[in-house]
């Protein structure tokens, strides 16, 4: 067997794997009927219009589009001035701020769900809705830690030192300087913690999830009483938003460069 | 400008706000959560602060004996069925042409982000009788009549293959582009046929690789919480399960903190495993 014959295989099988659950939901998502039935009956878009005719749903899509915006300006807010720092500065200790960024992402989220569910309601603030933006700006703030930490490895010290000898001081060149270079970094890590939280579930429910429904809750909490295609045109949706998201990212960015790998030959 | 030392105490200004926010909403409710879980635990949802081990000797028991088994074993298996899969893949795709790849990324992230709300959904719907797979089945004349294939072990382990896979294949195709490709150049030209070439050369070099991506890939499945609820029965709960009931539903947090600390033990020993396998790697 060739290689090539191989890897159009492995591929194929690999795709139609990825892809079954979505064909099945995206099939489900636009039944004529108000149940699940595959191949669907008939052809009908209400689904997708109920989402925003709907009260609650429309609700929990305003709800989850508002955190997922805060929450990512949240974590790129702490992101920015630590990966700043540790690119300015050389005060290896700091590292313990960014392995602190990194830990909520390691540990299972249940963990940092936990956590934050014990300290809301030890200081009180628990069901508070602000309470879930900041829950999500520490769990996500891995993302623009990495995206941001790659962007200041990738900036020509020299270029920062022309600078410096002509006179400019460290505010200068942070305007007219770095924030130019870095920019597309601050936005990729922006967007992978929006998509993210987005999707984001048990952070929300452990924050929040009796006082503010988010997308991924009411989901959740709607499967209780059955499935019923408004859940399949969300989930359609969430999907397309991520393929948007990443697909511009890749367009204006460097995406496998991005992802760890380190040239981006051909 | 080389990166130098701070010296004013105005250098530090930027360290301040990352800073106060990890340490007050991150280290703070750590801290919480493992005093909590020696609290006493009060009927009625309460607790009283304390020094106690209840909560520990309780996870002891053979029942959560019996679930972390089995939480251990299922994140296992996923992880050994995605490296198994994921590995050979991620090498074929850190060796196709570019747009190629680029398109893969796009779609791996965008699965990878998906909510485990909407994976548990979306399976339980392809798996169910009226509007799942064995509806094809049925219409290509292989099944008289369709049948639900949730919830069991085999959905469960679907379900979370699916959601790791993506995981897997992230991990390792910055190891996959970095491969030298003048290695397999060699064996090709010593005759060697590419299967062979890239089971006794790529896979040899990457060994510590698979290894660190299997620990990631295990702990990554261990955080599963919602697949096994909505594709498994009771008995099919894994520990994130159970910290998650514990803590919203049986209103016991003193029990669900306990063995939310077992569980980060357990992460962090595995994630400083990784960490060990991967440096040796680097540098060999």
């Amino acid at each position: 067997m060739s290689g090539k014959l191989f890897r159009r295989i492995l591929f194929t099988l690999v795709a139609l794997f990825m892809a079954a659950p979505l064909i099945v939901i995206a099939g489900v998502s636009v039944n004529a009927q108000r149940s699940l039935v595959f191949p669907p009956a008939g052809f009908s878009a209400r689904w997708y219009g109920e989402i925003f005719t709907d009260a609650a749903w429309r609700g929990a899509l305003t709800a989850s589009v508002t955190v997922a915006a805060l929450s990512a300006a949240v974590a790129v807010a702490i992101a920015f001035p630590l990966s700043w720092f540790l690119w300015r500065r050389h005060a290896p200790w700091a590292r313990v701020f960014q392995m602190l960024g990194t830990a909520p992402f390691i540990l299972p989220p249940v963990i940092t769900a936990l956590g934050f569910l014990t300290f809301w309601t030890t200081v009180g603030a628990y069901g508070q809705p602000w309470t879930v933006v900041v829950a999500h700006g520490i769990f996500f703030v891995t993302l623009p830690l990495v995206t941001l930490s790659l962007g200041f490895a990738s900036i020509d010290r020299a270029l920062v030192e022309a600078a410096a000898t002509m006179g400019a001081d460290d505010r200068t060149i942070l305007r007219t300087i770095v924030l130019p270079l870095i920019r597309p970094y601050i936005v990729s890590g922006f967007a992978f913690a929006f998509v993210l939280s987005l999707n984001e579930y048990i952070v929300a429910y452990m924050t929040v999830g009796f006082t503010l429904e988010t997308l991924p809750i009411k989901i959740f909490n709607s499967l209780r009483y059955g499935y019923t295609p408004t859940m399949a045109a969300v989930s359609i949706l969430f999907v397309a938003v991520a393929v948007l998201v990443f697909g511009l990212i890749a367009r204006f960015g460097d995406l496998p460069k991005l992802l760890g790998a380190w040239s981006s030959r051909d | 400008m080389r990166a130098d030392a701070p010296k004013r105490a105005a250098d530090y200004a930027p360290l301040a706000f990352p800073a106060l926010m990890l340490t007050v909403f991150f280290v703070v409710p750590f801290g919480i959560m493992v005093m909590v879980s020696f609290f006493q635990r009060q009927p009625g949802g309460f607790y009283t602060p304390d020094f106690v081990f209840s909560s520990y000797e309780r996870f002891l028991s053979a029942f959560f004996g019996g679930v972390l088994g089995f939480s251990l074993g299922l994140a296992a298996l996923v992880a050994v069925i995605c490296v198994a899969v994921g590995f050979p893949f991620a090498y074929e795709l850190a060796r196709t042409r570019r747009r190629v790849q680029v398109a893969w990324l796009v779609a791996l992230l965008a699965v990878l982000s998906l909510s485990e709300v909407i994976i548990g959904f979306a399976w339980s719907t392809l798996l169910s009788r009226t509007a799942g797979i064995s509806n094809l089945l049925v219409w290509l004349g292989l099944m008289e009549k369709p049948t639900a294939l949730t919830p069991n072990f085999g959905a469960v382990l679907t379900g979370m293959v699916y959601q790791a896979f993506p995981y897997t294949v992230l991990v390792l195709y910055p190891a996959m582009a970095r491969l030298d490709p003048t290695l397999m150049e060699a064996s090709r030209t010593l005759g060697a046929h590419p299967l062979r070439a890239f089971l006794t050369v790529v896979v040899p070099a990457l060994r510590n690789t698979i290894l660190a991506t299997f620990i990631m890939v295990f702990v990554f499945a261990l955080g599963s919480y919602l697949l096994p609820q909505l594709l498994g029965r009771p008995q099919h709960w894994t520990l994130s399960v159970l910290i998650t009931d514990q803590a919203v539903y049986q209103s016991n947090l003193p029990f669900a903190a306990a063995m939310a600390v077992f569980l980060v033990l357990v992460t962090l020993s595995l994630v400083g495993l990784a960490l060990l396998v991967g440096r040796k790697e680097s540098a060999a």
